[in-house]
């Protein structure tokens, strides 16, 4: 394959298509990761705007601006939007525009594949929001959806939510194969696999967790409509079925789904943090090896999760056991992030703030998250704001800010211009700030015993929530100046340098700021 | 903004100005899990906290060393970075380290699992089943039955009225347990899953349909005790409390020959021969408990959802076959059998249901009497 494009080098050197033409049928890994990274901001914003909707509600004791069905609408969607359009896609497009650079790859090795599984995203996601202009709603059983909830008593536009399910899975499949077969072939000669950059390793074991997983979502879900409209009886109790079952087979996606959605992260923290410290990444071997524990052993903890749901002691002591295991891997990757800092040459840019505040805030989701894998105690947490709270760390201070930190750090590869300094601090502080003002009373309102999913609250939550939704505010308003401040950057500012940043290291940083439509159609030499 | 709550603007605002003025009643040191009245709550409070002092230790260790080399370590003050990148016994340690830590942790956390882990019958057995959105109470040994509804006034939901101090903690019925004995229930759900979470207790087990959960408790404090559901089940999941009054053991007794009193005098009701106006009065209060929520109060339903009653065919002409909705539920919809009310209560709702909102003048105006559900009940041949 590289002999034919060799052949045509010379004289066949094309830039992208012009037009609307050149995003419909591309299959460049740049443009196609530029199209995933805005099309996850757009769900972004989306779903944070139901989140706004959410806190309006919560501001205050009493029913004021929706109503309870509609309430549960967006609850379900925020989750589904978050999850399946922002977090993840967000990942896939910086998969597709830094792994082929970072081994030496001219671009993903099923680059037409790669297109289909980015234009199939934008129809699922236009399925799943028309639903909330369906008779009867959108879906409105949380982002678990269990059943029968999710079965029986689901609106009609459950169907539809399937379809859409089965539209991401299919996206999140292809993607994961791509980036699997890219990496196990496409590797320039001399990046041997314990010489790939992290946020390689990161997402060549993210990506047999998808290929793991994602089908057994599927599975799932079209189990429901089978229930829904054949007539089986999988999860219906009054059918011989178990709705158990269902909560099964939901987490054992479930919970190497919630590391689909962090692994990328401490890869791109990893390269922040090593290139602002202006040393070399402490422990880079254990790193390595501390993902693919916490991947394995992600697959042994799913049922943490249902510890209320009448198991048996045996499986009750397994699980407890099982995800306390999970602290010792991840306080590795703590522990080495640390130890990278210190007595480095330290400078705060704006990627390496966001990096910092994942560190401490996702150690702290990390605490939070050992706590709740205490059994006894999880009876009181469980189903409170309190997780809530935990998963809320882990996810906005811990995988958003991951990828914000990595398009600070890599936009001015991608557009060869800085972004401003100064409002880059600024949004960071904001969010900073709006962040933990939102979460961190979660914690005080789950534990004095604030069940989650409500859209209402005894009066002794009142005071906690409304700082809540006070930061949440906060929060969302300064995702918009983020939304403002990328603009800018594409727009111009100060030329960025090939090398960006002084302590950066790897291949994407040895080509030409903006990189060029074609990168490595030779392959670097790797001394 | 619906427009009902737009017409209620200026009630919002005076409700606004008393939450305001009255916030004494909102709890800003409402931050921790209360220990709970039970020994077992007590155990699980002493574990949370161990739990948390440890992870706080762990925490400012950690980053008290981060934040040093993030103000010792700054390119102004160390301009060249040491070169090490690995240490083989420092990587060991704190490997080790934690796992000896979590050791420390999952010892006593088993403990106090298998000390909650009991299925013996209790003193006083009861069967717990949610419904959307209530829950049921059924004393085993007894032979009392009730249904424990919320009983928050929309209009304190709906800001039209100052919210009162138990502002959806608060039932029409408390479920009654004697002091020092021990109490088993038995959790299950007739639709959808729920959670019964009693947090002085700490007692959370889901309530699935078609399974029995059990759970235990000796309370040794006299008292009422508030919880909610906490497994998301619909439109009114937040809407679903529950309210346990723990008393001695003569007040109990006391109350359970009561309950079993007023069972037989609802029995009797059955014979009694009823007026359209008493079935129509009575079928008002048991439509609110439970049709309100889904076919709403002018049963009208929710278009897609819940059915619309007034004007249903079934309301207006077919008798047969409304007693048989109520009786048997349908398959495959939200509506379940309402068979576990009692004969004068089904007949009185039907009976409602055929002469409200102009059903009556619309239909054949037929109503249904506490004999026609017993004669439905009759083994058919």
């Amino acid at each position: 394959m590289s002999a034919v494009i060799e052949n045509h080098h010379e004289d066949h050197h094309h830039g992208p298509a012009k037009g609307l033409s050149r995003w419909l049928y591309t299959t460049n890994h740049k443009d196609i990761g530029t199209l995933y990274l805005w099309f996850s901001f757009a769900m972004f914003l989306i779903g944070g705007a139901m989140a706004m909707v959410i806190r309006a509600e919560l501001f205050q004791p009493g029913m004021q601006i929706i109503e309870p069905e509609f309430y549960n609408q967006m609850i379900t969607l925020h989750g589904l939007i978050m999850i399946f359009g922002g977090v993840m896609p967000a990942f896939v497009g910086l998969a597709n525009w830094l792994v082929p650079m970072m081994i030496g790859a001219p671009d993903m090795a099923l680059p037409r594949m790669n297109n289909l599984s980015f234009w199939i995203l934008p129809f699922a996601f236009f399925i799943l929001l028309s639903s909330l202009f369906m008779e009867g709603g959108a879906p409105n059983f949380g982002w678990t959806f269990y059943a029968p909830l999710s079965t029986t008593y689901a609106p009609p536009s459950v169907t539809f939510f399937i379809f859409s399910v089965h539209i991401m899975g299919a996206s999140s499949i292809m993607g994961a194969i791509n980036i699997v077969v890219t990496i196990m072939n496409m590797r320039a000669p001399g990046v041997g696999l314990m010489k790939m950059p992290l946020f390689v390793w990161s997402w060549l074991i993210t990506a047999y967790l998808l290929i793991a997983v994602m089908p057994v979502l599927a599975g799932a879900v079209t189990m429901m409509l089978m229930d829904i409209h054949f007539g089986t009886s999988f999860f219906n109790a009054a059918g011989g079925g178990d709705p158990v079952l269902f909560q099964h087979i939901f987490w054992f996606f479930g919970h190497p789904e919630v590391y689909i959605m962090i692994l990328p992260a401490f890869g791109i923290v990893s390269h922040i943090i090593e290139t602002f410290s202006r040393k070399q990444l402490f422990g880079y071997a254990s790193m390595v090896w501390a993902m693919l524990s916490i991947a394995i052993l992600s697959f042994v903890v799913w049922a943490h999760h249902m510890f209320t749901v009448g198991l048996p002691l045996a499986a009750e002591l397994f699980f407890m056991w099982a995800t306390m295991l999970i602290a010792v891997p991840t306080g590795v990757k703590v522990f080495n992030w640390i130890a990278t800092m210190f007595r480095g040459s330290i400078t705060f840019e704006t990627p390496m703030l966001f990096a910092i505040a994942f560190v401490v805030l996702f150690t702290m989701g990390g605490f939070s998250g050992l706590m709740l894998a205490i059994t006894p105690a999880d009876f009181q947490y469980h189903d409170t704001y309190f997780v809530v709270a935990h998963f809320h760390y882990v996810l906005v201070p811990g995988a958003i800010f991951s990828i914000m930190a990595a398009v600070y750090y890599w936009i001015p590869k991608w557009t060869g211009n800085m972004y401003d300094e100064r409002l880059g601090k600024l949004h960071f502080w904001l969010s900073f700030i709006g962040v933990n003002v939102t979460f961190f009373p979660q914690h005080f309102i789950g534990l004095a015993g604030m069940p989650r999913r409500v859209p209402d609250y005894a009066l002794q939550f009142a005071d906690w929530n409304m700082v809540s939704s006070v930061g949440a505010f906060l929060f969302g308003l300064s995702q918009v100046f983020f939304l403002f401040i990328v603009i800018k950057t594409v727009m111009g500012g100060k030329k960025a340098t090939d090398q960006v940043w002084e302590g950066a290291r790897g291949l994407e940083w040895t080509v030409a700021s903006p990189a060029p439509y074609h990168t490595f159609t030779t392959p670097p030499k790797i001394d | 903004m619906t427009l009902k709550s737009l017409k209620n603007f200026p009630n919002k605002l005076f409700f606004i100005f008393i939450l305001f003025t009255n916030s004494a009643k909102a709890d800003w040191f409402a931050l921790n899990m209360t220990r709970g009245v039970t020994d077992i709550s007590n155990e699980v409070f002493e574990l949370h906290m161990l739990i948390f002092w440890i992870c706080v230790a762990i925490g400012v260790v950690v980053f008290s060393v981060m934040f040093y080399s993030m103000y010792a370590h700054t390119k102004k003050k160390n301009p060249v970075a040491a070169t090490f990148h690995e240490n083989t016994k420092i990587e060991i340690a704190w490997t080790i380290i934690p796992f000896l830590i979590l050791i420390a942790m999952a010892i006593p956390a088993s403990k106090t699992l298998v000390s909650i882990y009991d299925d013996e019958a209790g003193d006083v057995n009861i069967q717990v089943t949610g419904y959307q959105w209530k829950w049921q109470y059924r004393y085993l040994e007894d032979d009392i039955s009730f249904f424990a509804n919320p009983a928050t006034d929309l209009d304190e939901i709906y800001n039209l009225v100052p919210k009162g101090e138990n502002y959806l903690q608060e039932v029409d019925e408390m479920v009654l347990i004697p002091v020092g004995k021990k109490i088993r229930f038995l959790i299950t759900a007739n639709d959808v899953i729920h959670s019964w979470w009693m947090p002085a207790f700490a007692i959370k087990q889901d309530a699935i349909p078609g399974f029995v959960n059990t759970a235990w408790t000796i309370v040794d404090k006299p008292g009422i005790y508030r919880g909610k559901c906490t497994e998301l089940c619909g439109k009114n999941h937040g809407f679903m409390p529950i309210v346990v009054k723990v008393v001695e053991q003569d007040e109990y007794d006391e109350w359970v020959g009561e309950k079993k009193e007023a069972a037989f005098k609802m029995a009797e009701l059955t014979t009694k021969d009823w007026s359209v106006e008493e079935l129509v009065s009575r079928g008002e209060d048991v439509y609110a408990l439970n049709c309100v929520a889904c076919h709403q109060t002018a049963g009208q339903g929710i278009p897609g959802i819940f059915p619309a009653l007034a004007g249903s065919d079934i309301a207006l002409n077919n008798k047969a076959r409304h007693i048989e909705i109520l009786m048997e539920g349908v398959q495959g919809a939200a509506m379940n059998s309402f068979d576990y009310l009692s004969e004068v209560e089904l007949a009185a709702v039907i009976t409602y249901t055929r002469q409200a909102w102009g059903n009556a003048e619309s239909g054949d105006g037929e109503i249904v009497i506490p004999k026609d559900i017993v004669d439905y009940k009759k083994p058919k041949i």
